[in-house]
């Protein structure tokens, strides 16, 4: 049959997230050396041990190479044209109560939809369901505040700041901080141990259930500024987070890199559900700007019978690099991964996940969903590993990908390595286009054929969205329509 | 008062090749009419071009609808006017709850009406009532559309998503293909139950099967792309027993 349309046409898509907002900054000349580092370092007020650590990141970072293996291509980063500290001005460094928080910083986060003020967060969550959210909000290199500090507190919980937690719990700091993505790790988890400047810290103490989903929204603002953000959670044993991020950016013409590291530790009966919904300026339709997010993310279940979940829907940036891990010490621990990367226009996405199988017994599902439209170019890429004394260890893979228009590609890299015979594998593929058939079936039951994709897409995604907090559930379907506009025509 | 469907002279190609080639219809409304014909004489070239599938392209004549020039609507225009077209071969959509697509096209059609449109809860209990009437089983809701569905199930799915958008025009192509004598006595009672004066029915199909159960008020034979008899229903009969190798003879360009 005659397709006499081309159904991957494209409109200017809508990025509504891609204002700019007009703040003094504190900022650091561009450029990237270790007196910039001994500066990032003293601004923080830090101690010894973490400029140290810096220091040590960036010495390793520099005999470092930029990965090359990725399906994506783009020009060299030039890192010494990167302004590595960005901070709204204020009065002093100390971590602020709402009240002293600059009001067009309140204002931009209304704006984005995170409301700050505690009682307008609860009051807009009562209506939804469940006990609200708690938020911790990262502008360029600092965090402006976290809410429901005290209420979490009362729990045991720590919630902050990765600043305020290198100087109230060091301890903690010291003991799990790059003991899951060691600043060798990579090239971009060294340069981020090299320059990290904010980000989020969670402690949740033993047995304890945490009373709110927790939740850090990224918002990169100022030009030329690269977003480098550490998260660190620690499930000690018996205990339950789920944890939300969020992220947005100004549409601007030049590429800005934001290489963050989340590290993940869940100890004996712990379980971490981590989800995300990246919405960062993904470029414009012929792929001038948007954030290239090259971000490294790993779990570790340390203790038996954990678990650590990661649900992702990656509908922004113009690069994608991110491959959120687990690594399944503890026996019979369990391991997730449920992903939609949709890419549009020019964007590019290499994105998939490591289940790391040491312990006995251990389990790991990854469903990974890969949209591409436009000329937008998507790759799964997952390593499942079934190291010598896994017994009984099973994973079961499923990637699917579906192209919309003749012009977008998809791309599936699955390694698997079994060292334990008793392991068990099972991977499953399948690419699918959406047909004309389909949008047919839909026009002819009086559906628009927008509509109609964004359904096709919602269906094809199901499996993925159920796991999403009911938080995210809403935001993420009004996302994707927004994604996909113009991507039929 | 306008027909509900008149052709007049139409000329479709496909792939650049000729395939209905003049055809003339006029279908009023409360009627039933039969479109007949042997594979490749244009049957569903003619039900998918009323309903507006890409890859047809119209080289001459008109179709209007209830008045209204039908080829210059888009085919969620035509569908939210109360053209419906059940397929031959219904498309599965994975993930896609039958629920959430049939809530968006009932919507579709009622807002086109200047109706206001169901919420979650008014649908539900309009279409379990449909379902009732028609013996559809409860879990039908939560299925994917079409979704590992068996050849019959598609079909009467088809029938029972008529019933509920309640179209003035609707096409059936090759209904009873692929269907056992129980599921084609089912489609057919579904098709016989939405008969009614308001209502107009082309039934595009290659066996007289079809209209034991769901007599026509006109049979049509297709042949060439055009119509080349037109009788009552004791045609479909002659057809039956004589086959359509003597169209070839009559057909035939000179």
């Amino acid at each position: 049959m005659n397709t006499s349309t081309d159904i991957g046409h494209f409109l200017e898509r809508d990025y509504q997230a891609g204002f700019i907002t007009d703040i003094e900054a504190d900022a650091v000349p561009p450029g990237l050396s270790e007196d910039v580092i001994r500066l990032i370092s003293s601004k923080k007020g830090e101690p010894e041990f973490m400029l140290n650590w810096r220091l040590e990141a960036y010495r390793h970072w520099l005999k470092m190479a930029p990965p090359t293996w990725a399906h994506v291509d783009h020009p060299p980063v030039d890192f010494q044209d990167i302004v590595y500290y960005s901070a709204p001005k204020a009065k002093d460094d100390a971590p602020k109560s709402l009240d002293e928080v600059d009001p067009e910083l309140l204002a931009t986060f209304e704006k984005l939809g995170i409301p700050l003020h505690e009682r307008a967060a609860l009051a807009g969550v009562a209506a939804e369901a469940g006990p609200g959210v708690a938020v911790d909000a990262v502008f360029d290199s600092v965090s402006v505040t976290t809410t429901f500090k005290k209420r979490l507190a009362e729990h045991g919980v720590i919630f902050c700041s990765f600043s305020e937690a290198v100087k109230d719990h060091p301890e903690l700091v010291r003991q799990y901080l790059g003991s899951v993505v060691p600043p060798s790790d990579n090239f971009y988890a060294a340069l981020n141990a090299a320059v990290f400047t904010d980000g989020s810290f969670v402690y949740i103490p033993k047995g304890v259930r945490c009373p709110m989903e927790l939740s850090t929204y990224f918002r990169i603002n100022a030009a030329k500024t690269g977003q480098f953000e550490r998260t660190l959670i620690i499930a000690d044993a018996g205990s339950h987070v789920s944890y939300l991020e969020g992220c947005t950016a100004p549409m601007r013409d030049e590429n800005q890199l934001h290489a963050a590291v989340v590290e993940l530790v869940a100890l004996e009966d712990a379980q971490i559900k981590y989800s995300t919904v990246q919405n960062w300026y993904p470029g414009d339709a012929e792929g001038r700007g948007g954030i290239y997010n090259f971000v490294t993310k790993r779990g570790d279940c340390r203790g038996r019978n954990a678990k650590i979940s990661w649900t992702q829907v990656e509908t922004g940036s113009a690069i994608t690099w991110k491959y959120p891990s687990c690594v399944l010490t503890g026996d019979n621990s369990v391991g997730e991964f449920y992903s939609v990367a949709l890419t549009n226009n020019r964007q590019q996405a290499d994105t998939g996940t490591k289940m790391i199988h040491i312990g006995r017994n251990t389990r790991s599902t990854i469903i990974s969903k890969g949209i591409s439209a436009g000329r937008g170019s998507n790759a799964y890429r997952g390593l499942v590993k079934m190291l010598r004394g896994a017994e009984g260890a099973r994973n079961y893979t499923q990637c699917d990908s579906l192209l919309i228009g003749s012009r977008c590609g998809a791309h599936t890299f699955p390694y698997i390595e079994v060292q334990e015979p008793s392991a068990t594998v099972e991977h499953e593929a399948t690419t699918s286009k959406i047909g004309e058939d389909q949008l047919f079936y839909c026009r002819q039951r009086g559906i628009g054929e927008e509509e109609a994709v964004s359904m096709i897409v919602n269906g094809f995604c199901k499996e993925v969205f159920k796991e999403l907090p009911m938080e995210f559930a809403v935001e993420v379907q009004r996302l994707l329509g927004v994604s996909l506009e113009g991507s039929v025509g | 008062m306008p027909a509900m469907l008149e052709i007049k002279g139409l000329r479709v190609a496909v792939d650049g090749k000729e395939i209905l080639r003049g055809l003339d219809l006029t279908l009023n409304a409360g009627e039933v009419h039969a479109v007949m014909g042997p594979n490749g004489s244009g049957k569903s070239t003619l039900a998918n071009v009323l309903a507006g599938r890409d890859g047809y392209e119209v080289l001459a004549g008109t179709v209007t609808y209830q008045g209204q020039d039908l080829l210059a609507q888009a085919p969620e225009e035509r569908a939210r006017a109360g053209v419906f077209l059940g397929f031959q071969y219904p498309v599965e959509i994975p993930g896609l709850s039958t629920a959430v697509f049939l809530r968006a096209a009932v919507n579709a059609r009622r807002q086109h009406r200047g109706e206001e449109e169901f919420d979650a809860m008014d649908f539900l209990t309009v279409v379990k009532g449909r379902m009732k009437e028609l013996g559809i089983r409860e879990d039908f809701l939560q299925r994917a559309i079409n979704e590992g569905f068996s050849g019959g199930e598609k079909k009467r799915a088809e029938i029972f998503q008529m019933a509920l958008l309640e179209p003035e025009l609707v096409l059936l192509d090759e209904i009873d293909s692929g269907l056992d004598i129980d599921a084609l006595k089912i489609v057919s009672d579904g098709i016989n139950r939405l008969r009614a004066p308001d209502r107009a029915m082309l039934l595009v199909t290659h066996y007289r099967r079809l209209l034991d159960y769901v007599p026509p008020d006109r049979v049509h034979v297709l042949s060439g792309g055009q119509i080349v008899r037109s009788g009552g229903p004791e045609l479909a009969g002659e057809l039956e027993q004589s086959g359509y190798g003597w169209l070839h003879e009559e057909a035939a360009p000179a």
